[in-house]
Order: structure tokens, then sequence, then C-alpha cells
């Protein structure tokens, strides 16, 4: 599903990141850990679409298309989801209108009709369910005074709600207590399935004792550095990153 | 710019201009240019008794004395009134046969607007046949108000038909001598609207110049004038969605508002005027009085306006807080984009007891275009206990248009409070970015985040006009951010 190949990101001339490979395929849940600054969300920028990055060598492809050649509405609009680290706050729009303008670009990109009112209410209340999210949402505006959890809650909600192929979910899990830890997991467990694929950025194994993923990866100065499975995460948290670091001193002394 | 008035003027004139008066009801204007004649004619030619003529010719004399104020955040090249037509009325528009006939750029915008057909051949010129013209509709309207004894009807049938009213009323609020284009109006305004509501009366329904007979074509110097008696209340609006054609360059309306004892005036402005194009030709020029007085004790006038339209605003919708306890609130959403130029705000002036004031100012700036928030709070000595809220925001999209803030505050006693906030934000590319990740597009996202913006005054619009007023601002910022 998402291919990518000898990625070189620069941004205000300085490279951050370097040579970096990875391949997602339907059904599959990917971790990506690795220190502060290392390039995570950096790369999730980048896979969405954000013009301040400058993309200096390398490719993706996503469902075989040139993802680099897409614009960032046109990659939503193909499936891809950035539940973002910081959301921003859009005042005086209210998150019922915010989803039905996304929601019906979405359709009509699709070639659909657009949604009507009472569906989409009930499609709002059904995806506010999976994430408990408290019912007053709809004429809250954007992110707008809520919590560091509701947002992070919020992120998952407008996930649920826009269905999409390939979600990247940046730090979903730092800020949240453990209950909404729980639920934001198993909102995410929720939709799963073989034919969509999640990529997690996160610090803390804890979550993927929730989210389990397929592969483990950790990034360090802009690549993959180490590949496993959930074990790897396991052993990260335990020796910390001062192990990778040491690793790759030594491979690169030898 | 010269060019385009130059047309304007040579259509209006080309013809039987050398014969001096043209005889063709349709078509009858005034000789170009303004003389105490062209006064006496537009007088004459309306039926007008003695004392509007009288006080039509004061307000030109006076006129003659002043020169065009130059204070305002504006540039447009000089106006010569002598290269204009005063009077072309009842000028009728051009009737075309269907809608295949009006400017499709036009027709984009009214289905981008959700107006009806109907609505559309009314807008554009299109004539109507019987059942849609609104001529029934206008009829259960009217019965309706009279029932209550409400008069709403134009300026010139007031003038005839309640003569008492408007000599007691009219530039009580706004005298000519207010200032250059109150006093060029006093001189020449051609039409308008009037309403009443008697003591004791809730007008039940919004009361809208899209209803009354002719409200289209009222001309270039319209005039308003509403009185609330006693314990009355009424919800006014003014204007329309859709964009208003007009070959006049130069509009100079007046608009007086009476509050009397407990009553209560709502007054609400969509103004949609032609801009202008992209690269800032033509347009209408704005140089509109407005002013409500709060007369009596615990009465209120709100004004809330949207201003998209024009390629030059000239708007200080003010209120005179004269009775003790009286409120006055001021709500305005001003866009403008590409070389629009807007000088607008409003003038509180505090001179009753525990009188209380609102500004919610949200200046909108795109492309090349200019937009100034002029404001004057004056609290006199009198008005103790007074308080003033004034928040005045204004957002930038681009880097090449202006935001201005020009706040006078004049504070005469110790008791009054008045509070100034102002902010200038850029649309941030963080919320574009988000908007866009979730499929949304440039000029959508656009569209919903300035809508956002603007909501605490969109709200205070009356229903019908708020949904299309809030299209309207997304129409007008096309094309803003590439
Ligand atoms: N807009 C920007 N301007 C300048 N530098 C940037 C910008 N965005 C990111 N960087 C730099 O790029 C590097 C990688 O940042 P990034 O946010 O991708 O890290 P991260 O791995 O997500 O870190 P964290 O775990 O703290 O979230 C950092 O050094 C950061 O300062
Ligand atoms: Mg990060």
């Amino acid at each position: 599903m998402l291919q990518i190949k000898h990625l070189r990101v620069s941004i205000n001339q300085k490279e951050i990141l370097k040579d970096f490979n990875l391949e997602v395929k339907a059904g599959e849940v990917h971790a990506i850990m690795g220190p502060n600054g290392t390039g995570k969300s950096t790369l999730a920028s980048v896979i969405a679409g954000r013009d301040i990055f400058e993309v200096t060598e390398g490719e993706i492809l996503y469902k075989g298309k040139n993802l680099l050649d897409l614009p960032p509405e046109t990659r939503a609009r193909e499936g891809i989801f950035l539940g973002f680290q910081y959301p921003v706050e859009i005042p005086g729009v209210s998150m019922a209108n915010f989803m039905k303008t996304a929601v019906n670009e979405i359709r009509k990109y699709k070639g659909l009709e657009p949604i009507g009112g009472a569906d989409f209410l009930k499609l709002m209340e059904e995806k506010k369910k999976l994430v408990e999210i408290q019912s007053k949402l709809n004429n809250r505006s954007v992110n707008e005074g809520f919590s560091g959890g509701e947002k992070k809650k919020n992120e998952i909600f407008q996930m649920a709600m826009l269905n999409p192929t390939l979600s990247i979910l940046d730090e979903t899990d730092s800020g949240l207590d453990i209950d909404a830890l729980r639920i934001v997991a198993n909102g995410v467990n929720k939709l799963r399935t073989k034919d969509n694929a999640t990529v997690v950025i996160t610090h803390y194994q804890r979550l993927l004792d929730y989210i389990v993923p397929d592969f483990v990866h950790v990034m360090y100065d802009g690549k993959i550095v180490k590949s496993g499975d959930k074990h790897l995460a396991i052993e990260l948290e335990e020796k910390g990153y001062d192990w990778i670091k040491q690793e790759l001193e030594a491979n690169a002394s030898i | 710019m010269e060019n385009d008035k130059n047309n304007i003027i040579q259509e209006l004139t080309q013809g039987d201009y050398k014969y001096g008066f043209v005889t063709d009801i349709e078509t009858e204007t005034s000789p170009i240019g303004l003389s105490e004649d062209t006064v006496r004619y537009i007088s004459a030619k309306k039926n007008e008794p003695e004392f509007m003529l009288e006080f039509r010719l004061k307000a030109y004399r006076h006129w003659l004395t002043l020169t065009e104020p130059t204070w305002a955040h504006l540039h447009h090249p000089p106006i010569d009134y002598q290269n204009i037509i005063f009077y072309a009325a009842p000028k009728k528009q051009q009737t075309l046969n269907s809608l295949d006939e009006v400017d499709p750029e036009l027709l984009k915008t009214f289905n981008k607007l959700g107006i009806s057909l109907e609505e559309q051949k009314l807008f554009s010129g299109v004539a109507v046949d019987a059942v849609v013209d609104s001529i029934s509709v206008k009829t259960t309207f009217k019965e309706t108000l009279s029932e209550k004894g409400i008069i709403f009807c134009s300026y010139s049938e007031a003038v005839k038909e309640h003569p008492d009213l408007v000599k007691k009323y009219m530039g009580s609020v706004v005298p000519y001598t207010d200032n250059f284009f109150a006093a060029l109006n006093s001189a020449v305004f051609s039409d308008g609207s009037f309403c009443y509501i008697p003591p004791g009366v809730r007008c039940p329904i919004e009361l809208s110049t899209y209803f009354r007979i002719n409200a289209a074509n009222s001309g270039q110097f319209e005039r308003t004038l509403i009185i609330a008696d006693e314990g009355s209340y009424v919800s006014y609006m003014e204007g329309c969605t859709a964009p208003m054609r007009d070959e006049n360059q130069l509009h100079a309306a007046i608009v007086e508002i009476i509050a009397h004892d407990n009553a209560e005036v709502k007054y609400s402005t969509v103004q949609n005027w032609y801009p202008g194009n992209k690269n800032g030709d033509g347009g209408i020029y704005n140089f509109v009085t407005k002013r409500g007085f709060c007369k009596g004790h615990n009465s209120k006038i709100s004004w809330t306006q949207v201003e998209t339209g024009s390629a030059i605003t000239w708007k200080y919708p003010s209120l005179i807080l004269k009775g003790d306890n009286s409120v006055g609130e001021f709500y305005s959403v001003a866009v403008t984009n590409n070389y629009q130029q807007a000088d607008t705000g409003t003038k509180m002036i505090h001179l009753g007891k525990n009188t209380k004031s609102t500004v919610i100012s949200k200046g909108i700036s795109a492309g090349k275009s200019n937009n100034s928030y002029r404001g004057l709070i004056k609290v006199s000595k009198n008005a103790i206990n007074s308080r003033n809220y004034t928040q005045c925001d204004s957002l930038l999209l681009g880097d090449k248009c202006g935001a201005h803030t020009f706040p006078y505050i004049e504070t005469n006693n110790k008791s009054s409070i008045v509070e100034h906030e102002a902010t200038t934000s850029k649309i941030s590319e963080d919320q574009l970015f988000y908007c866009l990740q979730r499929g949304i597009d440039n000029e959508s996202a656009i569209s919903l985040i300035v809508n956002g913006y603007a909501k605490e005054v969109l709200n205070k619009l009356p229903m019908e006009f708020a949904v299309e007023a809030q299209k309207l601002l997304s129409i007008s910022l096309e094309g803003s951010v590439g």
C-alpha cells in the first residue's frame, strides 16, 4: 500500500530524513519509535503533503501512485489520514460543520452525493461512541478549549468518521490517561480491517500492549536503524535508546 | 475607473439629452450635473410638497459650502459632481427575456448563493410573470402590517401620506449639515424606505427592503427613516445577498433611526454592491451616513452589517445614546479583496446615564485591499456609570493587504468604563493544513476558517440573512489565496 524509498527531506537547508525506507502492506500495523527530534513527525507531515518540507530525493508510492505528485487534500481523499501530534484549534468552526465539510468533500471525490443531515448526525453519534466522546462535541469549535486528552480522542473520532485506508497516528497516546489510552486503542483496533493499515508513532511501549503491531521500527537521525516485531518495543523500553546508539557506533567502527 | 464612469454617463445621456429633459417616463433623467435647478427639478418630478423642496434647497446651499472629506484611509480619483446624473427615475432596469441573456458569471454566483431561479430572474432584471412577481407576497405582507398600524412604505409615499411624521423626524438624526455626503443626499435623494412602528407594537415579521415595491431601484441616493415608538420592536433588513447590478458609481445613502422609550430596533445590512474587477477597475463608491438615536430611556438599537461589496466603503453606523439606560450595539464584518478599500466603524456617543454600548468589528482583508476600522467612543460628563466594550479584530489573508485600526476614545466622567481590545492575525498555515489533511480544499478551508472567525457577528443576523451571508463571505474571498 505504501512504499517509501530512499527518501531525503530537508527544511531550511537542514536535512531531517536521510535515506528513509519503509514498506507498509494492507492489514498491517507498524509502530515507529525513536528519540525526540529524529524526524518522526516530519515523516508523517511529508506523507500527508505538508509543503514546508522539501523532498530532495527518493519517492513515495501509495496504492501504486506517486504520492508526491498529489496535493494534500487529494491524498486525504485517497484515504490518507494523519492524527496530529499537536491538533490545531479552529475557532468558530463547529465540529459538526467541519466534519460534514470533510465527509462531503471526500464523497464528492468518490462521485457520491453529499450525505443527508439526518444520516450525518447518525454517523456522528455512532463514531462518538467508538471513542466514548462526550455528546456536546457537535457544537464545539474544532479543538478549541479541548484538553490535551480530548484533542487526541478527537483525532481518532475524525479517523473513524473519515474511514481512511492508511492512518498515521503521531503520538496519539501522549497526554492520555490510562482509561483514555485504552479507549483510544480500542477505537483504533475496531477500525482495523484487512484492507487498511496503521502507522503509530509513539514513545511508549504501553500503547503497543493495546494496539499490537506487526512491525516495530526504531528511527534514529532521520532513518530506520532497526526493525523487528513487538518484542523490539519491549527490549527498547528496557534498554533505552543508548542501546541503539551503542550498537550503531559499534557497527560504524567495524 | 474614469473610463467606466464616462461610458456610463454616455449611456445615460446619449439620445435625447440635447433637448434637455427627456419626456419618456421610462428613461426620464435630469440634466447632467448639480445646480439649484436640478434640485427643483427632482422635487417637481416627485410632486413633492413645499416643505420637501425647502429642505432640499437648504441642504444644497449648505453642500456648496463644503468640501469632500479627506480624513478617511481611502484613495480614489476626485469625483466630478458636475458629471453625474442626479435623477434618473423611475429608472427601470433593462428587461431581459430569459436567464440566457444574463452574465454567466452572475448566474454562477447566484447558484453558489443558492438563490432560486425565480429570484435570480428578479435580481438580474429578467421579466417575471405575474404569479412569481412577489406582488401577492407583498400584498399579504402589507395587510399583516397595516392591521398592527405599522407603516412600511417608500419615502416618497411617506412624504405624501404621512407628511407630519416625515416633517418631525427627517433630518433629526442626520441633519443635512452633518457632513458632505449627508448634505448631498439631502439635496438630491431619490427615494428609500420609511417605517413607523406604533407604541407597544412588536413587528411580527422581519421587515425587508426586498418586499418593498421598487426597493431594488431606489437609486444611488437612498434614504431610510425608521421610527420605533414607545415600547415597540422591529427588526429591519437592508439589502440582499445577491450581487447588485447598478450602473451608478457613486452611492451616498442616509439611514436615520429613532427609538423612543423602551423601544428596540435591530438593523441588519448585507452590502454586496459591485466591488470592481480583479484589477480594481470600476466598482461602487459607497459613502453612507447611518445613525441611530436612542432617544428614550431603556431604548436599544443594534447595527449588524456584513460588508463585502463596493470598491470603496465609507460607513460608520453610529448611535447616540441619549435615553438613560439605553443600549447600543455594533456588529460588523467587513471583507475586502483585490483592490477594495473599506473605512468603516462606528461612533457611540454616550449622553444618558447607565448607557451601554458594545462594538464587535471583524475586518478581513485579502488581495491588495485595505481595511480600516475607525471608531469613536465618547462618554459625556453626564453619562455616569456608562460602559463600552470594543473588540476589533483584523484577519489578513496574504501579505499584500492592509488592516488599520483608528480608535478614538473620549471619556468625560470617572464612573464610566471604556474597554478596547484589538487583535490582528493571519490565517494560520497550521489551520489550513489541518483542513487540507481532512480532504477540504484550500478555498473551502479559507471559507470555513473565515466564517468561524466572523461567527460572533454572523450569529447576530436574522436567520434569513445568516446562511446567505456565510456563502457570500466565501464567494467574496474566492481566489484570494493561491
Ligand atoms: N518547521 C520546522 N522548521 C525548522 N525545523 C523543523 C521544523 N519542523 C521540524 N524541524 C526539525 O526537524 C527535526 C525533526 O523534527 P520532528 O518533529 O520530525 O521530530 P520527532 O521525531 O517527531 O520528535 P518528537 O518525538 O519530539 O515529536 C527537529 O530537529 C526539528 O527541530
Ligand atoms: Mg513528533
